[in-house]
């Protein structure tokens, strides 16, 4: 997705100490942040900081700890997806490989760690299991005053955040269905349109970054 | 890529469908390219990988083999430096990065072939669940009016045509199924370039339409 494809113009122009690295602040600026639990969001914004100690420092014990929590989740999504256990083992490694080359890319106002490495681990899921490319969409041109502010990219985070509630909070033959649409078992004709998920709102904070990332392309 | 206003956008179950990874390359094609020109599409479908992230976060984790973090470690260490450096823009494309990698350049370096009526197409190349072309209709001049046993999607690129159901621009797509009967005319002006995608044969009504569909090969 865009998220694995923005490039920073210059890689040198990446500030040592990124806005969102000195956490904890800018949680009180957002709204609805009485609905989902701060500590969830703070996990999310631990993971943000990781993969900029990656980014910027190639930090292995950031990464061990990106490691420790997401390769195992991978390998689960990937079996569920059909790979065997020892395909599975290999892909989630290969992701987490991906993760470590592709830090610079990652861009926390449009999307969380788990996003990320969802759209990577698909992806090599196309490629592997169904034998096909994935075009991908153009990466939209970064500038060097692109490096996203921390509110933004803590607003995001607790979307995704509530995302992951509303879904669990869904009738569970609905979340059954969801789930066997990701885990590749739905053709697009047997997908509802009407998913029954809050999209309102993650939507137009993307949407927000994005227009935001536009004007200063100008 | 310059912003166009546009009115017709994909349908949540084709979002869906394109972040699960499950729709076929030719119509994964039209709908990346469609999403380098729409950044409404762009933020929904960012919104969707939102959700298989979370997704993926829900299942029990599978654990990793016992030397994985080490393994992985040493992958990073034996692969090449990683290039930082952001891919070459394209100035003034018509077709967006997608789109080009599958003609290998764009508009100007399209291979025509003549199918009857004026019509002009290139079949580019994807896996055979589906089929995707470019068509060059000259202005003023209708494709056959044709109905359809599958998903056809069509996306302009360049000019416009009208059908029966509204009038489609540079960016709109129109997600057509076996409900629509339609015979799409290309605006007066310049050429309509269309890219279409279909996972089943068109059928044409009239007896020459489908003598023609021999040749064109839809």
């Amino acid at each position: 997705m865009l998220i694995e494809m923005a490039p920073l113009a210059k890689a040198d122009a990446v500030p040592v100490m990124p806005a969102y690295k000195k956490a904890g602040k800018a949680q009180s600026r957002s709204t609805g942040a009485d609905k989902v639990s701060a500590e969830a969001t703070t996990k999310r914004m631990a993971w943000v900081t990781q993969v900029a100690a990656v980014r910027d420092d190639q930090d292995k014990t950031a990464f061990a700890e990106l490691f420790a929590y997401f390769a195992p989740r991978v390998k689960s999504f990937l079996m569920k997806s059909g790979a065997s256990p020892d395909l599975a083992e290999e892909v989630a490694q290969e992701v987490m490989v991906t993760l470590w080359n592709k830090a610079h890319l990652f861009d926390p106002s449009k999307a969380s760690v788990s996003t990320w490495i969802f759209t990577i681990a698909r992806n090599r899921r196309i490629d592997l299991l169904r034998k096909q490319k994935r075009p991908e969409p153009e990466d939209l041109p970064w500038g060097p005053e692109a490096e996203p502010e921390q509110a933004d990219a803590m607003g995001l985070q607790q979307e995704t955040e509530q995302l992951g509630h509303a879904l669990a909070a869904l009738p569970m033959e609905q979340r059954k269905l969801i789930e066997r649409a990701y885990f590749g078992e739905l053709s697009h004709s047997e997908i509802a349109a009407e998913t029954g998920l809050p999209l309102g709102t993650i939507k137009s904070r993307i949407r927000l970054a994005l227009e935001r990332l536009r004007h200063t392309m100008k | 890529m310059e912003m166009k206003q546009i009115k017709h956008h994909l349908t949540e179950s084709l979002l869906l469908a394109y972040s699960a990874g499950t729709l076929p390359e030719a119509f994964n094609l039209v709908v990346a390219t469609h999403i380098s020109m729409c950044d409404t599409c762009r933020a929904a479908a960012s919104s969707y990988d939102a959700v298989g992230g979370e997704v993926m976060l829900e299942g029990a984790p599978e654990e990793m083999a016992e030397n994985a973090l080490a393994a992985t470690m040493a992958r990073i260490m034996r692969a090449d430096p990683v290039d930082r450096t952001p891919p070459v823009r394209v100035a003034n494309a018509v077709f967006p990065a997608p789109l080009r990698d599958y003609v290998n350049g764009d508009l100007g370096d399209v291979k025509w072939r003549k199918v009857g009526g004026g019509v002009s197409q290139m079949v580019l190349k994807t896996s055979d669940d589906a089929s995707v072309r470019l068509l060059r209709i000259p202005a003023g001049t209708a494709v056959p009016d044709h109905g359809h046993r599958g998903l056809e999607l069509t996306l302009v690129l360049q000019g416009a045509f009208v059908d029966e159901t509204d009038r489609f621009a540079a960016g709109d797509i129109e997600v057509a199924n076996e409900d629509l009967n339609h015979t799409p005319v290309a605006e007066a002006g310049a050429d309509c370039i269309c890219l279409a995608a279909t996972d089943a044969p068109l059928r044409f009504n009239g007896f020459m339409p489908r003598l023609a569909q021999r040749f064109m090969g839809i």
